[in-house]
């Protein structure tokens, strides 16, 4: 499936990522915990071809190098990344913004487009599956949304582009927990033995939800140790210290206090 | 010539009709303008002898006046006496099929989703298969008929219902307004004249009629909609379809009379040539649009200016009734080296009355976009409201935006709202779509689009369609 070998990004010539290994099989969910400033999100932004950033190093899907792609083209590859800020387009219908990326990726994929009656019903189930109600469509992409309505669109999002590799960056972020647990209910149903995740978080919290396979710790722009669930509890417990060799100056000393209650 | 094709020429060519009918050829006045180009271009028109006293008013009060130059333009001076005031209006050569028509246009037809029998009569080729729009248009005319509503060229009006053109003409627009209104005034060519009686409400949108109907607007254009008590229409000028001109100065007229209860809704799809990218070529227009709103009348300007080197253009509304209501929506796009000087002005009279200004400046590349608006609340305005909204959108590096507002309140009761922003075309938001499998283009076409959203619901269904497409066009090219 996912095949990433010694990756590195760098941006305004300030190094983040310093050689990043992963392979992420057919139908696997991986977590890549780290402190703040870790690389997290740019190892997403970097697996999604966002602008700005010198990458070295091969990443491929299916076979297919993603690094030379346009963001556009990893979407038709089957790469969707959930945004830990997910952007507001004012005036845009959100019903109409779905369905123009579902087409837009069909018609790359050469496939036929999907009617908006049709589209309607498929938005629906989707919707269910985040309980969002029918008015979201009606609204603009993510303007006036709270936090967890914009994470919730995120997810209806993957779940209508149906994508083989979902990046989800700190879905967890700013949600109480019955937004976590639906949010958590939506990626859970969309899992499956074509589908492979990355979820990134900072928090174990998260992985009590969606159950990783497997679990990377990542600091300094590269993985230092990989594991099973049992080392996000590690994790909880002991914090990020012993896996960073010098001060942690952003990151809190530990990250879970107060979180699990 | 079948029956068919006479009622397409009609409606095609009506410039020709009167008082152009005797050789057409040579009637070519020499350039520049005196009092004896404007009697003879009454005289071309067999006008009455009210309408040349009051062009020949018209003409020395133009005299007397100076060019505007409080508008952010940069022109270059305009020779007036180069300008040939009244011309036999060209025939344009009738095409044998779409294959002669300029490939560019055709192209952009078809990006436009202009239907395949419009496209040809906007190109003036000859085909049997118009005989659908023509029975499209007969049936237009007589469902106006029997509505009552006269809707005809300003020459017909002026021969036909010459006592409510005198009433009216000039009633809004003063021939003193302003430098290019008194212009207009002194050589207009022709234009449109409606007239809705009491109580009507126009069955149609005044739309795809006028749409086939205004390719041969003339340089000096003049439009007079009056709207009796009681009464409704919506009215659209222009057209999505490029439209060439030779003629590089447009200075158009129009005016609106809404009497009491009743409603215009005039709205303007405006996409002449714009020049090129180094800002050769392009129309120049000036334009002045005002209507007078009486007790309980509405009336609303929706405008989405894509085209132009120079747009200077303040539709307008003298809020004179009681309760009367002014709107104006406004999309205005400046792309290459445009530039666009446009607002409004909304004139609270009565008590009650109520504006809504909402503006949308998009400028990319070389293009400057000027918003301008004047709120003037006089004293026996009380409890006058206005609500204004200017957005500005910046594409690129090289363009700019500017928002001046001018608000002028004597009476302590109104109640002035006035907000303001610009942005510009995140890096972020062409992420995120293009995350989503969106093409760069794509998504800078939904971005601004969604930017003009308010100003084009306003849009006629199929023409807000339209415009949103001539957005997209316009702006190709100006991405990244």
């Amino acid at each position: 499936m996912l095949h990433v070998n010694n990756l590195t990004a760098a941006i305004g010539g300030k190094q983040i990522l310093n050689g990043l290994d992963l392979e992420v099989g057919a139908g696997e969910v991986h977590a890549i915990m780290g402190p703040n400033g870790s690389g997290k999100s740019t190892f997403a932004h970097a697996l999604a071809g966002r602008d700005g950033y010198e990458v070295s190093g091969t990443v491929t899907l299916d076979g297919v190098d993603l690094l030379d792609m346009e963001p556009e083209a990893r979407a038709a590859a089957g790469v969707f990344l959930g945004f830990q800020y997910p952007v507001e387009i004012p005036g845009v219908n959100n019903m109409y913004f779905l369905r123009t990326a579902v087409n837009s990726v069909r018609r790359a994929r050469g496939e036929t487009e999907v009617g908006a009656r049709d589209f309607l019903k498929v938005a629906k189930e989707a919707m269910d599956l985040v309980e969002m109600k029918q008015d979201f469509l009606d609204r603009a992409v993510n303007a006036g949304f709270s936090g967890g309505e914009k994470k919730r669109n995120e997810i209806l999002q993957m779940a209508l582009m149906q994508p083989r590799l979902a990046i989800l960056d700190e879905t967890d972020s700013g949600l109480d927990i019955d937004a976590l647990r639906v949010i958590a209910g939506g990626v859970n149903a969309l899992r499956g033995p074509e589908r492979s995740m990355i979820v990134i978080t900072h928090y174990q919290r998260l992985l009590d939800y969606i159950k990783p396979d497997f679990v990377h710790v990542l600091v300094d722009g590269r993985i230092v140790e990989s594991g099973d669930h049992t080392l996000a509890l590690h994790l909880e417990d002991h914090g990020y210290a012993s896996f960073v060799n010098h001060d942690l100056d952003d990151a809190p000393e530990r990250p879970l206090t107060g979180v699990q209650s | 010539m079948s029956e068919s094709t006479r009622t397409i020429e009609e409606l095609t060519e009506s410039d020709y009709e009167f008082g152009f009918s005797t050789d057409l050829d040579t009637d070519i006045a020499p350039p520049g303008l005196d009092e004896s180009v404007v009697r003879l271009i009454s005289s071309k028109k067999d006008e009455p002898e009210w309408l040349l006293e009051w062009r020949l008013k018209a003409y020395e009060a133009w005299r007397a006046m100076e060019e505007p130059d409080w508008a952010k333009l940069e022109i270059a001076p305009i020779d007036y006496e180069a300008i040939s005031y009244w011309a036999a209006p060209k025939q344009k050569p009738i095409l044998d099929s779409m294959d002669d028509v300029d490939p560019d246009i055709r192209d952009m037809f078809d990006k436009l989703g202009i239907p395949l029998h419009e496209q040809k009569m906007l190109s003036n080729v000859a085909v049997d298969a118009i005989v659908d729009s023509v029975s499209v248009t007969t049936t237009f005319k007589e469902t106006l008929l029997e509505a009552g509503v006269i809707f005809c060229s300003f020459s017909e009006a002026v021969r036909d219902y010459p006592e409510l053109v005198r009433e009216h003409l000039g009633s809004v627009v003063p021939v003193r307004d302003n430098f290019f209104a008194a212009l207009n005034s002194a050589v207009f060519s022709d234009g449109s004249f409606c007239y809705i009686p009491k109580g009507v409400r126009c069955p149609m949108e005044l739309s795809t009629y006028f749409r086939i109907n205004s390719m041969n607007t003339g340089q000096f254009e003049r439009t007079l909609i009056v709207a009796e008590d009681d009464s409704h229409v919506s009215y659209l000028e222009g057209c999505t379809a490029p439209q060439r001109d030779e003629n590089q100065l447009h200075a158009a007229v129009v005016e609106l009379v809404a009497k009491d209860r009743a409603e215009i809704k005039y709205s303007t799809v405006q996409n002449w040539y714009p020049g090129d990218e180094n800002g050769v070529g392009g129309i120049y227009n000036f334009v002045t649009k005002r209507g007078r709103a009486h007790t309980d009348a509405k009336i609303s300007w929706t405008q989405v200016e894509t085209g132009s080197a120079i747009t200077w253009k303040y539709p307008s509304v003298i809020l004179q009734g009681d309760r009367s209501i002014g709107e104006f929506y406004s999309v205005a796009l400046s792309c290459k080296r445009q530039q666009a000087d446009t607002g409004t002005k909304m004139i609270h009279i009565g008590k009650d009355t109520t504006s809504t200004i909402i503006s949308k400046g998009i400028s990319a590349a070389h293009g400057q976009n000027t918003y301008r608006g004047l709120v003037k609340v006089l004293r026996s305005a009380e409890n006058a409201r206005n609500y204004t909204q200017c957005d500005s959108l910046l594409l690129g590096k090289d363009c700019g935006a500017h928002t001046i507002p001018y608000i002028e309140v004597k009476n302590p009761g109104a109640q002035i709202e006035h907000e303001a922003s610009t942005s510009t075309v995140g890096e972020d938001q062409l992420y995120y779509c293009r995350q989503r499998g969106m093409t760069e283009e794509d998504a800078m076409s939904m971005i601004v689009n969604g930017f003009c959203r308010e100003v084009f619901n306003e849009l006629p269904m199929e023409f807000a369609v339209e415009a949103q497409r001539l957005l997209s066009v316009s702006l190709e090219g100006s991405v990244g």
